[in-house]
């Protein structure tokens, strides 16, 4: 039997205690829907509420945190997400209103979605933008879907083939396999740029577009972004940005102008939404002219202009050839938008471009501290993040020990084993918020735990030592898939 | 490596018994996907498969992968038992762990054992 | 402001240390033209203006707590939330987290989630639950995928009742443009008297999926066993779109056969939020879970022999399936899902059915009280829990307008969706209204 750390809830139960309780009921009693339609059980915790609170906490202590520690997680930009942007997301104004209220008594948090619009615009060069997509992956479904829509209305059927660099997120590919579509794998060339020979060689009137991410998943820049736009675009293609790594050029550049058709934004890494342990997230979608009659429907427009005297009259238009919607409602207003506005508005103009600056800074600080110590297979100035192999000639220590390494020293791991086309990647993304002292202590962690992979390998392999929990099984967890701690009646999970 | 001399091999790692008809995949794929913990077969008896026809899908606890066909032929038989102890393709991949079995199967592009005994070493890094 | 903590001398040392001049010196690799455009955004706010320009912003809006008495459901409802449920959810450890990657520290995700998964597995009655999805219309639209990849595509027709959520309906339809699906059911001009019985019409051999809701978006509740059943007849699988309150009181949707269980779990401790986020949760059988899109968490022990939990199948997700995957979905919606384990546990089984039962009582009780007006009426005479269609004496629109001007916020405009039912509203009552607020309605309407 294994050893249990913290019960369950459900472990913790007892028959009888209670926790929150409501009120008696004030209005006369009336008889419960036939037996036939009612439940016989209902198994679910009894406790009191000190014995939840303290459950709830131990569970806590178990997490590393980005309030805990440095998170250096390659393309999920784990910033410093700022305390007030837990207030102004929780005002009562913004916590209590129905997303089907009319527009009339919805006015600032229709104003606050309308300036978020145009301000994304105008962040990212685009001409529309829709706020409705939860996540990036649903941004990017919801980009793919446009630019399916925008061939097909101009009769356009032959094109089925999406390029994709062979750096790309897996969500790229995936949310293609969603349409239909085929995916062609562009590979990179030696300086992690696309190869613009093989893309040259696939561009033709079968092309849906290209989805690429820039810079990309090597932390890369393509030194040839206009020549790779300008082949896709003389094919009849599309130009999908994956914005993942946006947090590299705010105020640097903007997708719109270099020639993007679509991107995603990614609120939860470049505009400090808390990641909350895996969402939620919020992914807005920007796009060209020629997209932007295909943004999901609605969107938040001014129905009745205003003056001097009075704001205008916020309300919902939709696109003429709209997709359709996304998602229930507007998106994520509360948990997502407006601690991203507060943020934005927070930065203003010039503090949006030192963000970026200094995630660039940051991470070419770390890459020049680390260079001579492990191999950095595209070795150039990168953006706000880096790849670099975790192996040594001779040594069987491999990326995943060297990760499980940096738990005792308190730091969270990299990125493991992406981008595919890096031997025992480690993606490194260190963010703007971080101090020297934090980068240094973390390089020289990293320079130890490589001296120890020749002197102690087996330390390695047997990481982390110094954290509450070990390695896990994860053959056993997938073979006896134990997915839940209190059987459902009648049911034998065995089976 | 365990790479038995009497069935014919793909570059995509399926294995194809002439004698049998019967279909699977080889030793060095099922070390390459490791713990193997999920397995479909996408084909059902009596339906007819062209070379390089998805027949399986295989997923592991870090990977996954499509099973493609060898042979052009009929499906004259799937092993209905595999799906419900996927492990047997880790321990026993050239036997309980066949997948389907082809009647008058046309064999595509296949090596034999040496051939693909040599091909497996050269993608070793 | 900004949170960068680099000091002027910093990072001049930084920048020697890597062998340029100036942070513009970086960005060489940028088309010059296009480099550092000047971002016409307004200046910055310090932390004390954002604080009161977001407060202003807030304070425009009329809200339920301070200004208006809501009778407004249809998908999102207006609940207790006890105080502690917040208090975790700012627990640093737990919102600063990212995704459970490296389970050996992230054990308070990974077990809160899998104590969710526990939650709407015992709720719903289903073997598995996933670690949900970005909303009840999404949650939906993947049972659809679901569907599709365990017919390998070789059934392409869904048919989806009419009083499925509009929204839901609408998602699915979007979700679906690229997969050539045949879809059934999905007009709102039909009989909407006829029940789920009639739906069996539309079900045949090449149908994948059948998705219904309960209680449905009128608020009735049917049991689906018999439909559930002849469907199972033809092949089809069942999707049942649940409300997680209402389940609380009433038969699992599992124990009526259902394959797939799908809902809005925002009832369970999340705030309106204006539409979001919320929690979509999506249950099923264990033989359809590699099918299934999502993350999911399963236990396991580690190496030193303690219980422990871990993202579980994960070749089935699309950083290893790419194009092959079920869907493409990366996050779920982590924090809100530990919101809803936190709700539940504390309210636990007792407080929850008060709960239940309070939405039931005065739901009934306003019904009654409101079916009494005179020219007014209940529409439906099945089973309710808490919304019900009121039919009105003159357009829903206008019964709605006239409600705000006396500070309650009417029902939904069924007109909105379903053309025969201008004048119906539908109206939710949940344990936050008063008697006091129901009679309220009730002597508004009769004045109107």
């Amino acid at each position: 039997m294994a050893t249990i750390v913290e019960p369950t809830i459900f472990e913790l139960s007892s028959p009888g205690r209670t926790g929150v309780t409501m009120p008696a009921s004030d209005v006369p009693e009336t008889a419960l829907p036939p037996k036939e339609l009612l439940r016989s059980d209902l198994p679910l915790p009894e406790l009191a509420e000190v014995d939840v609170v303290r459950h709830y906490m131990k569970l806590s202590s178990f997490n590393y945190s980005v309030d805990s520690g440095f998170y250096p997680l390659g393309s999920c930009t784990m910033k410093y997400n700022p305390k007030i942007n837990e207030d102004t997301c929780r005002l009562p104004g913004f916590l209590f209103t129905h997303p089907l209220q009319p527009v009339e008594t919805v006015q600032g948090n229709l104003a606050l979605m309308f300036e978020m619009q145009e301000w994304l615009k105008e962040i990212s060069g685009f001409a529309g933008v829709t706020l409705q997509p939860a996540a990036g992956a649903h941004g990017e479904f919801t980009g793919v879907l446009m630019m399916a829509a925008y061939h097909k209305l101009r009769g356009d059927t032959k094109r089925t083939k999406m390029l994709i660099p062979d750096a790309a997120h897996g969500t790229n590919p995936a949310s293609v396999g969603m349409l239909g579509y085929s995916v062609v794998t562009i590979p990179s060339d030696e300086r992690g740029n696309v190869d613009l020979k093989a893309l040259a060689a696939a561009c033709d009137d079968t092309v849906v577009g290209m989805m690429l991410t820039n810079p990309n998943t090597l932390g890369m820049f393509d030194e040839h972004i206009e020549e790779v736009v300008k082949l896709v675009k003389d094919c009849g293609g599309l130009m999908y940005g994956d914005g993942a790594n946006l947090n590299a050029l705010l105020g640097i550049v903007r997708p719109g102008d270099l020639g993007f058709d679509v991107m995603h934004f990614n609120l939860h890494k470049t505009f400090a939404v808390p990641h909350g342990g895996g969402g939620p997230g919020s992914g807005p979608v920007g796009v060209s002219q020629r997209l932007a009659d295909f943004l999901p429907s609605p969107l938040v427009g001014i129905i009745e202009e205003g003056d001097d005297e009075t704001a205008p009259l916020y309300g919902f238009v939709t696109p003429k050839n709209s997709i359709g919607r996304m998602k229930a409602f507007h998106g994520h207003f509360g948990g997502g938008l407006v601690r991203s506005y507060t943020y934005i508005a927070m930065h203003g103009p010039d503090g949006l471009k030192d963000i970026s600056q200094y995630a660039v800074l940051n991470a070419n600080y770390l890459q020049a501290r680390l260079r001579d110590t492990y191999h950095i297979p595209y070795d150039r100035i990168c953006m706000h993040e880096f790849v670099m192999e975790g192996r040594f000639e001779g040594s069987d220590v491999r990326a995943l020990d060297i990760s499980k390494r940096l738990m005792d020293y308190n730091f969270h791991p990299p990125t493991n084993y992406f981008p595919l086309i890096v031997h025992e990647a480690l993606m490194i993304e260190p963010t703007e918020t971080e101090n020297k002292d934090t980068l240094d202590s973390f390089a020289d962690a990293l320079i130890k735990i490589a001296e120890e992979a020749k002197t102690q390998p087996n330390l390695l392999h047997e990481a982390p030592i110094t954290t509450k929990f070990g390695r896990m099984d994860e053959v056993k967890a997938a073979r006896e898939l134990v997915l839940c701690c209190w059987l459902p009646e009648g049911y034998d999970l065995s089976k | 490596m365990n790479t038995p001399s009497n069935l014919k091999y793909t570059k995509s790692d399926e294995w194809f018994d002439p004698a049998t008809g019967a279909v699977g995949i080889t030793d060095y794929a099922q070390s390459q996907l490791s713990d193997i913990v999920f397995v479909e077969i996408l084909v059902d008896a009596g339906e007819e498969l062209t070379v390089g026809k998805p027949i399986a899908s295989v997923e592991s606890v870090k990977a996954s992968s499509e099973i493609y066909s060898p042979v052009a032929g009929k499906v004259s038989a799937v092993n209905a038992d595999l799906s419900n102890a996927p492990e047997t393709i880790n321990s026993d991949a050239f036997g309980a762990a066949w997948m389907i079995k082809v009647e008058g199967g046309t064999e595509g592009d296949l090596m034999d054992a040496a051939a693909y005994e040599a091909y497996c070493a050269g993608r070793e890094h | 402001m900004t949170y960068i903590p680099i000091s002027p001398k910093e990072r001049d040392a930084m920048l020697e240390t890597i062998g340029v001049k100036t942070l513009d010196d970086l960005f060489e690799a940028i088309p010059a033209k296009h480099r550092f455009p000047e971002l016409s955004l307004p200046p910055a706010l310090t932390e004390m203006e954002a604080a009161a320009h977001l407060g202003d912003m807030a304070a425009t809006n009329e809200n339920v707590r301070e200004h208006l008495v809501s009778f407004l459901g249809a998908g999102a409802y207006h609940h207790y939330v006890p105080s502690v449920v917040d208090h975790m959810l700012r627990r640093g450890e737990f919102y600063t987290a990212y995704t459970p990657y490296q389970p050996e520290i992230s054990q308070g995700t990974l077990q809160a989630i899998f104590e969710y998964q526990s939650i709407m597995s015992n709720l719903t009655g289903m073997e598995v639950s996933n670690a949900s999805h970005y909303d009840g219309a999404t949650a939906t639209a993947e049972a659809v995928s679901l569907a599709y990849a365990q017919f390998r595509g070789k059934r392409k027709k869904i048919v989806m009742s009419p009083t499925v959520h509009p929204q839901y309906r609408e998602v699915i339809r979007t979700y679906s443009q690229g997969m050539g699906l045949q879809e059934a059911g999905d007009d709102p001009n039909v009989d909407l008297e006829a029940g789920p019985e009639s739906l069996m019409a539309l079900v045949d051999e090449s149908t994948m999926l059948v998705v219904v809701q309960y209680p449905d978006f009128f608020g009735r509740i049917y049991d689906y066993t018999k439909l559930i059943e002849d469907a199972h007849a033809k092949g089809a699988m069942v999707c049942i779109v649940a409300n997680p309150t209402a389940l609380v009181m009433l038969k699992t949707p599992a124990s009526m056969g259902a394959d797939i269980v799908v809902g809005e779990a925002q009832p369970f401790g999340i705030p309106l939020w204006y539409g979001g986020p919320y929690l979509g949760f999506f249950t099923t059988r264990k033989n359809y879970v590699h099918k299934m899109a999502g993350r999911l968490v399963g236990e396991t022990a580690d190496v030193r022999g303690n219980r422990s939990y871990v993202l579980t199948l994960t070749a089935r997700e699309q950083h290893i399936k790419r194009e092959r995957a079920t869907s493409n979905i990366c996050t779920n919606q982590g924090l809100l899902a530990l919101a809803a384990a936190v709700y539940v546990s504390t309210l636990g089984k007792t407080g929850l059915t008060q709960v239940a039962n309070l939405c039931y009582q005065k739901a009934h009780y306003a019904a009654k009280e409101l079916g009494k007006i005179k020219g007014f009426s209940i529409q439906y005479a099945e089973p309710f829990f808490h919304e019900f269609v009121l039919r009105c004496p003159k357009p829903a629109s206008e019964v709605n307008k006239y409600l705000l001007d006396n500070g309650v916020l009417g029902g939904y405009d069924l007109g909105q969706d379903y053309p025969s039912m201008k004048n119906h509203l539908l109206v939710a009552v949940t344990e936050m209204n008063s008697k006091d607020e129901i009679d309220t309605l009730v002597e508004i309407l009769k004045e109107m």
